[in-house]
């Protein structure tokens, strides 16, 4: 490109950290200017306080056989004729109150949805360095094994991991490695990207002074990476970790729906879509549109918060 | 040129051979093949003998080479659930998911491309920002929620369309079956394909409309506006030319993952194919099938990894001379 | 004097912004007569591309002509409707651009782009058309022309990439070329034969070029006059071997002492303390004022106006005497 971007105002002098860039690119006021990013935003944290606090809101707790009774089983939601007034939304076949049951569905999902971004960070960022940072035959051995993993879409790989696990785990008991499988799972399956992103910035980095600089004065390799390297690589990090979060929560979402997920005593919004498919033909549609309608609205909303995240923090777009 | 392909297809059995070893480990080391074939009520002395006549006490190597020399020969052992063997198995339902895939990924690419460039062209038409928050919503939509929005409204409110199953089959050659002759063939291919193609189609028109965004700002097409070329040539001759070259790639790639993505589809549709073998043996831990699918699906990766590379050499002149060159 | 090919006069150009619009040019002004060569110099971030942009009509929004007027032979362009700009584009201006390795389309053949070009501003045949392409390979000094011009971009070197994008922006004949930068990109030992080029097509071509760049020696060597830019504005516009031996503008003055020379071998290149500022953070009265060395109150706080002294304008305080009425002071705000 000829001057132009040369010759388009600096805000501030380019502070190169990942705050400055926050502060650089005016993050709140391009947050404030798209009404769309806002309600995404304020849905988001909606969703994530319903999910904290579901057991407060919930009037019954779904997880709980005792509290659930066949005799409640397909009530319509209680604005339609023939509902019951003590189910908001209806209740499934399980005389579950599907309000109940979405929002710890919604907690589950979140918490599922979260731990996998983590681990999946966890594992990428930790290859990255070191593959960005030892170079060699340690480089090439991670990035092909990423390579090798990124033809493989994420939902094959998460199968595949929940199956061996699944049978390592032999015997045990379902609703207790569930859990556990799935983070797993979803971990294993979306650490690529990150792992690809923190080896090009750190291959940058590591040739700048101030990390030459570091390594003269005798600062470990480590503490070289965590404190001088990770910092500068925590933008796009973030922009990947929300758009992950989006495409995590629908992973957990189909491997329920698709039955290696959560089982139904503990359903997830895709367990209690699963569900709710089965009555799509006997007319009780309440069961399967009010969790995909959260489940839809829940990842929509987090994809619109990580869209916005990924142009306020590149500067190319503004 | 010849040698790139060669060179090439040594570093696709490099990854081929590599997925293998991963597959045999899963088939020797997670399944117990012998558990798995024989009752309860089998003596131990039957075991051995059946151990030692599968060649389970074999040293290693060996047995993962005769895995891979078995699979090579497309021979993955017999499936623990069906009692049969897995390549009768996979070949029988090998054209449905085929098929599907095939009409899933012509409706993307026919839809996607063209949005893409839409949107890229006129950032700021309301019909670019309708395709840029449907496509928003298609990527939020789990495929299989969209599955079952498609079914409520086109089955089961309106009746027009057949909500499961692949309709009548016609027979080709003595084991390729296919929808696309009969009338409820097609009408049963409508639904599932449509599914399947949307997130395609989605990420489809998001990376061709940030590919041209990009090409645009390029100094090629600042000097060909600059020349006085009409907008016409400037966004058809210059700039989709040269967007086309890395959508290539990743469009490859994205419909090879179509048939990895249609076991979710296949679920919703209960569509008869490979999918829904594979999620089946996932949920029976019926290790044979998933290797067996496992290494199918690095093998398509590798096919369409050759044909992008062939399709790149042919649009870039760059790389033709790279490849002489090299 | 004739009538001026290109007048300009009191360009402005601003880009918007969330925090208001930033002025980016401001007062521009001058005349360029036909077949004469104009360079115009200064840091990088002074304007000079933008001005080629905005004469061209190819400016990148955010940024628009906020004000003034672009006259080519008469007539107004600067608010002509899209489709009437890009038939002068090419036709009647001409552009080179910095990089001739980013300038030609990687994947056409240069004999397409160059025939497309043809084609695009006259009503030759194809045939024609390619006969033109070879002809212009030849006079660009391409060798084995009827060789290469099937050939793709990357098998041509930079220089003679940049030789066929100069064949490329003269093949409808233009009256008036804009360069920019058109050597930077280039190694030191091409960048006199693109230049020498450049000069003997434009003149051959009767062709007026804006010559862009920050090589005052270039100038020196090349253009009939010069144009020396800061923060956005003309500081010193005059006859190049005048600019060169006394320029009047201390910015100016500065830049000319910075020039290595082979006489001087004793003394050092002169600096100029000090950076240009931002667009953002112009400071009030002469832009230049903060790094001035005669800088006086007035430079503070009142804008100079260009004043001509000569033959040359200045836009300095230090040159008003009063009795010098200035041509351009409604650029005055």
């Amino acid at each position: 490109m000829s001057e132009i971007t040369v010759e388009l105002p600096k805000s501030e002098p380019t502070s190169r950290s990942f705050l400055g860039r926050v502060k650089d690119s005016d993050l709140l006021a391009s947050f404030l200017s798209s009404k769309v990013t806002v309600v995404a935003g304020a849905l988001t944290l909606i969703f994530f306080l319903a999910a904290v606090f579901a057991p407060l809101i919930a009037p019954t707790n779904p997880f709980d056989p005792a509290s659930n009774f066949l005799i409640d089983s397909l009530n319509p939601p209680r604005f339609v004729t023939g509902g019951d007034p003590r189910f908001l939304l209806g209740t499934d076949d399980q005389g579950r109150d599907l309000w109940s049951a979405i929002l710890y569905g919604l907690r589950v999902s979140l918490l599922i949805g979260v731990f996998g971004v983590l681990l999946g960070g966890a594992i990428g960022i930790t290859l990255g360095l070191i593959a960005g940072y030892a170079g060699g035959r340690i480089d090439s051995i991670i990035m092909r094994i990423a390579d090798v993993q990124l033809t493989f879409p994420a939902i094959l790989i998460a199968l595949l991991v929940d199956g061996v696990v699944q049978a390592l785990l032999k015997g045990q008991n379902r609703e207790q490695t569930a859990f556990g499988i799935l983070v797993i799972s979803i971990g294993l399956s979306f650490w690529v990207q990150y792992a690809r992103t923190v080896r090009g910035s750190t291959l940058v980095e590591k040739n700048r002074d101030y990390v030459q600089a570091a390594r003269l004065i005798g600062l470990s390799p480590a503490r070289i990476l965590a404190r001088h390297i990770l910092p500068n690589v925590m933008g796009p990090v973030l922009v990947i970790a929300t758009i992950n979060l989006a495409l995590a929560i629908i992973t957990e979402a189909t491997l329920s729906f698709l039955g290696v997920g959560l089982p139904p005593t503990q359903p997830s919004l895709g367990t209690l879509i699963r569900i709710g498919q089965n009555f799509l033909f006997s007319g009780e549609w309440w069961i399967v549109t009010f969790p995909s309608i959260t489940l839809a609205a829940l990842v929509l909303a987090v994809n619109l918060l990580g869209d916005w995240l990924r142009d306020a923090l590149n500067p190319r777009l503004k | 040129m010849i040698a790139f392909i060669i060179r090439r297809l040594f570093a696709s059995i490099g990854v081929l051979i590599a997925v293998g070893l991963i597959a045999f480990v899963l088939f020797r080391y997670i399944g117990d093949p012998v558990n798995q074939m024989v009752g309860i009520e089998t003596p131990e002395s039957e075991r051995v003998a059946l151990r030692q006549q599968l060649g389970l006490n074999d040293p290693a190597p060996v047995q993962a080479l005769r895995f891979l020399a078995n699979a090579a020969r497309l021979d993955f052992g017999i499936s623990y659930q069906f009692k049969q063997p897995v390549s009768e198995l996979i070949g029988a339902r090998m054209p449905a998911t085929l098929e599907l895939a095939f009409v899933a990924s012509i409706m993307s690419l026919v839809a996607g491309i063209p949005m893409g460039v839409y949107t890229a062209l006129h950032r700021r038409s309301a019909l670019a920002k309708l395709f840029e928050a449907l496509s928003l919503v298609g990527i939020s939509l789990p495929t299989f929620l969209i599955g079952i929005l498609l079914i409520y409204l086109f089955a089961v409110t309106l009746g027009w369309l057949p909500s499961f199953g692949r309709g009548d089959v016609v027979h080709i050659g003595s084991w390729w079956t296919t929808g696309l002759l009969t009338k409820s063939g097609l009408k049963s291919i409508i639904m599932p394909a449509i599914t399947l193609a949307l997130f395609q189609m989605t990420l489809i028109m998001r990376l061709v409309r940030a590919e041209m965004l990009e090409v645009l700002r390029a100094d090629y097409i600042r000097f060909a506006r600059a020349r006085g070329l009409s907008e016409r040539k400037v966004h058809f001759r210059h700039a989709l030319k040269n967007t086309l070259v890395p959508v290539i790639t990743v469009v490859g790639l994205q419909l090879g993952s179509i048939v990895a993505f249609s076991i979710i589809t296949e679920t919703v549709f209960s569509w008869p194919g490979m999918g829904q073998l594979f999620l089946q043996s996932v949920q029976n831990v019926d290790i044979p099938i998933m290797a067996a699918y496992l290494l199918f699906i690095a093998f398509l990766f590798v096919i369409i990894n050759l044909v992008v590379d062939l399709l790149y050499a042919a649009v870039d002149p760059r790389l033709r001379v790279a490849i002489h060159g090299a | 004097m004739t009538a001026p090919l290109l007048s300009v006069k009191d360009l402005r150009v601003e880009f918007a912004t969330r925090r208001g619009p930033l002025t980016a040019l401001d007062g521009v002004s001058f005349d360029l007569a036909p077949g004469e060569i104009l360079g115009v110099v200064g840091e990088s971030g002074a304007g000079k591309s933008l001005t080629g942009l905005a004469i061209i009509g190819l400016l990148d929004p955010p940024g628009r002509i906020a004000g003034g007027e672009i006259r080519l032979a008469g007539e107004r362009i600067d608010n002509l409707p899209p489709e009437a700009m890009r038939k002068i584009r090419g036709r009647r201006i001409g552009m080179i651009f910095q990089d001739p390795l980013t300038s030609l389309n990687p994947l056409l053949r240069i004999g397409d782009q160059l025939v497309e070009t043809i084609l695009t501003h006259t009503s030759l045949t194809q045939r024609q058309a390619r006969e033109r392409a070879l002809a212009l390979l030849t006079e660009v000094g391409i060798p084995a022309p009827e060789k290469r011009i099937d050939g793709y971009p990357h098998e041509f070197s930079g220089g003679m990439r940049q030789r066929v994008v100069i064949a490329l922006a003269l093949c409808a004949e233009p009256a008036l070329v804009i360069a920019d930068e058109p050597t930077t990109a280039l190694d030191v030992s091409v960048q006199a034969q693109i230049i020498a080029v450049l000069k003997r097509l434009a003149r051959e071509h009767h062709a007026a070029v804006i010559l862009i760049t920050h090589d005052m020696g270039v100038i020196a060597e090349t253009a009939d006059r010069v144009a020396v830019m800061y923060a956005g504005r003309i500081a010193e516009i005059g006859r190049v071997d005048e600019v060169v031996r006394d320029p009047l503008h201390p910015y100016a003055k500065g830049l000319m002492a910075a020039i290595p020379t082979l006489e001087g071998r004793a003394a050092r290149l002169a600096q100029i303390p000090g950076a240009m500022p931002r667009l953002s953070a112009i400071p009030p009265g002469c832009a230049f004022n903060p790094r001035c060395p005669n800088v006086f109150d007035r430079c503070r706080i009142e804008r100079p106006p260009p004043l001509a002294i000569g033959t040359r304008r200045a836009a300095c305080w230090l040159y008003d005497r009063g009795e010098v009425a200035s041509p351009a002071k409604e650029a005055v705000s």
